[in-house]
């Protein structure tokens, strides 16, 4: 389990500061696959970096505190501080990019070594990888290449199979499949899937396509303009939306084989330099009224397990008026 | 009956490696595509990244010269051995779009400059008619020129900015416009306002789109045909419908039992994974060989030609 209370991280940069993530307060719980959907620049990557304690200049962690259920010998307390000493351990990490996550210099089988204590680095450990790497349908001379002479989703498999040798409780992925073709994707996030059911282990997984959300994740979290705006079961959330963003964005995606006119939102996400009040999303909302823009709406639990921060979320009158846009 | 674009045995090779182990790497195998019709068509061309799609856009563009071959788009002659047209009416005939507008754009220059530039120098309006054209131009794809002038790339955002590239495209009255994965790096909630606006130039303004593509449900949405490319080898070509409600090709297939649908779980399957990409492009047979669920020995050894369907599309499959 991982608890978010009140985070608000922060970039500094020459303009001054700016808030990528503005108060997400939220319980993650275990053994489950995570998504985190949204568009680009509204936090869902920041998120990730502060629950991976990788708060490096210029983003640095302002407002709240990350929670991890893990149990030291010691019996310290394990923050968003000093998650940095249980990397891989406990919490490891799938970058968007493999090639330049990859020394391109240096063997991969070599590179599976970094994370190691010196002691360990033994022919004994490198059999164990190679056996691991075999179980990832990976060809057995993958591991001794050169990460330039592999493919993408190749390179990608080796990435997966990096995060999740020692069996990590949580594992983060950011985007880890974006540059790769439709027939890999699905390769890589099946056994993103066997993985998580064998090892039980929670996956937060970002992304910006919804199809890929709706395919592989437990759970949703939606981000607009570094708030969070919706948090609940796929299930749920794919079948009735309650915030209007969620529902345009799912409704905009054209499918084959259905050829309805489809629409996307108009407008475009506000600025987060800018003074914002009132709700972030009410400059492109079809249902605006006065007090979305006066008071912003707090994430509230509309039934147990689902959150909303809407005004008129579960409204059925306003559900209406947006299907009809 | 205009040719909107025709290709006949299309070829460009590429050479890899150094002087001993040198291999050729065909981007574009005998790629022939033939498109008729009095209305203006977009025609989508589909496929993984290696398969050659943007060598076939390149190659219209006049970016690279084919190793053999002829293409032709709207009745002219755009690579190949014969008579070309001008500079001029090359570009008054077709024009690109890119698919990062923030790397098309210089961030140290105001778009409008370049939507002027295109008006004077491609168009050849004088600077007065040059504004004008430019408002018009803005005004199609829905922007206000007051807005847009004066500002830099960094003040828009990526579906703003790629329709300003849309509306420098449109300057000279081009017959077809080809975008080379025009929205891949656009948000998802804009990405259809995009999407949208090339189906409103379609009908309303008469512009031909050749809109290349990975994303299979946006070629749903919006194309007439479509052109589906392995390595090098366009495998399936025909109406965008049929082809896409009901492929034949085992790629085909396989490409759209992967895509990440909303409303579909995905079955499960075990998948063949793909071969060294150096590897598979020198196959002598088809391609897809060591993929295909269906291969026989016949694919081993001969590259199969094109299949024309009753439906009207062409399969290239020995088994189609």
């Amino acid at each position: 389990m991982i608890r978010l209370n009140n985070i608000v991280a922060t970039y500094t940069t020459v303009r001054g500061q700016v808030d990528a993530v503005d108060g997400v307060n939220l319980t993650i719980p275990d053994g489950k696959i995570v998504g985190v959907a949204g568009e680009s620049g509204c936090g869902k990557t920041t998120l990730l970096k502060v629950i991976y304690g990788d708060l490096l200049y210029p983003l640095a962690l302002r407002q709240g505190s990350v929670e991890y259920e893990i149990d030291t010998v010691s019996g310290r307390q394990v923050t968003s501080r000093n998650i940095k000493d249980y990397w891989f351990k406990y919490i490891s990490y799938i970058p968007q990019s493999s090639m330049s996550s990859l020394n391109p210099v240096v063997r991969v089988c070599k590179q599976f070594f970094d994370f190691l204590p010196v002691g360990q680095r033994t022919d004994n450990t490198l059999a164990e990888i190679r056996e691991y790497v075999r179980s990832l349908d990976l060809p057995p001379e993958a591991i001794d290449a050169y990460p330039h002479q592999l493919s993408g989703g190749m390179r990608q498999r080796i990435m997966v199979a990096m995060a999740t040798f020692f069996k990590p409780e949580i594992i983060l992925a950011d985007e880890p499949t974006t540059a790769l073709d439709v027939v890999v994707q699905k390769g890589i996030l099946m056994l993103l899937m066997d993985i998580q059911a064998k090892m039980n282990n929670t996956i937060l997984f970002v992304s910006h396509d919804m199809g890929v959300h709706y395919q592989i994740t437990h759970k949703m979290l939606i981000m607009y303009a570094a708030k969070a705006v919706e948090f609940g079961d796929s299930e749920d959330i794919f079948r009735a939306p309650l915030h209007p963003y969620t529902k345009m964005l799912i409704e905009s995606l054209p499918l084959i084989g259905d050829d309805r006119v489809r629409t996307g939102i108009v407008g475009r996400p506000p600025s987060l330099w800018e003074d914002l009040h009132g709700c972030r999303f009410a400059p492109r909302c079809p249902l605006v009224t006065e007090l979305c823009r006066i008071q912003e709406p707090a994430l509230i639990e509309h039934k147990p397990g689902y959150f909303v921060a809407c005004h008129y979320a579960g409204n059925t009158y306003q559900k209406n008026e947006i299907a009809m846009q | 009956m205009n040719t909107i674009l025709k290709t006949s045995h299309l070829n460009k090779v590429y050479r890899l490696g150094g002087l001993f182990n040198r291999i050729r790497i065909n981007a574009l195998d005998d790629v022939n595509l033939t498109i008729e019709s009095d209305a203006p068509a977009i025609i989508s061309i589909v496929g993984e990244s290696g398969s050659g799609k943007t060598t076939l856009a390149k190659v219209l563009l006049r970016l690279v010269s084919p190793t053999s071959g002829s293409a032709l788009v709207y009745d002219r002659l755009i690579a190949g051995k014969g008579e070309k047209p001008s500079n001029r009416e090359f570009f008054s005939t077709l024009q690109p779009i890119f698919q990062n507008p923030f790397e098309a754009f210089s961030g140290y220059r105001t778009v409008d400059s370049y939507l002027f530039e295109t008006a004077v120098r491609v168009a050849r309006l004088s600077k007065t008619d040059a504004v004008d054209a430019m408002a018009e131009a803005l005004r199609l794809v829905g922007l206000d020129y007051r807005d847009v002038r004066g500002k830099y790339p960094n003040q828009f955002s990526g579906g703003e900015l790629q329709r300003v590239s849309v509306a420098r495209a449109l300057i000279p009255h081009p017959k077809i416009i080809i975008a080379d994965e025009p929205v891949s790096m656009i948000d998802a909630s804009l990405r259809m306002n995009v999407i949208n606006l090339f189906l409103s130039l379609k009908e309303e303004f008469q512009r031909s789109f050749l809109y290349i593509t990975h994303d299979l449900a946006t070629a749903y949405y919006i194309s007439d045909y479509i052109g589906v490319m392995y390595r090098g080898c366009i495998v399936e070509f025909g109406d965008a419908r049929t082809i896409l409600s009901d492929p034949r090709h085992p790629y085909t297939q396989l490409l759209i039992a992967s895509i990440p649908q909303v409303g579909q779980k995905w079955e499960v399957r075990k998948m063949a994974l793909a071969d060294i990409e150096a590897k598979e492009f020198q196959f002598e047979g088809c391609r897809f060989y060591n993929r295909c669920p269906i291969a026989g020995d016949r694919c081993l050894v001969e590259r199969p030609s094109a299949t024309s369907l009753t439906d009207g599309r062409d399969v290239y499959c020995h088994f189609a």
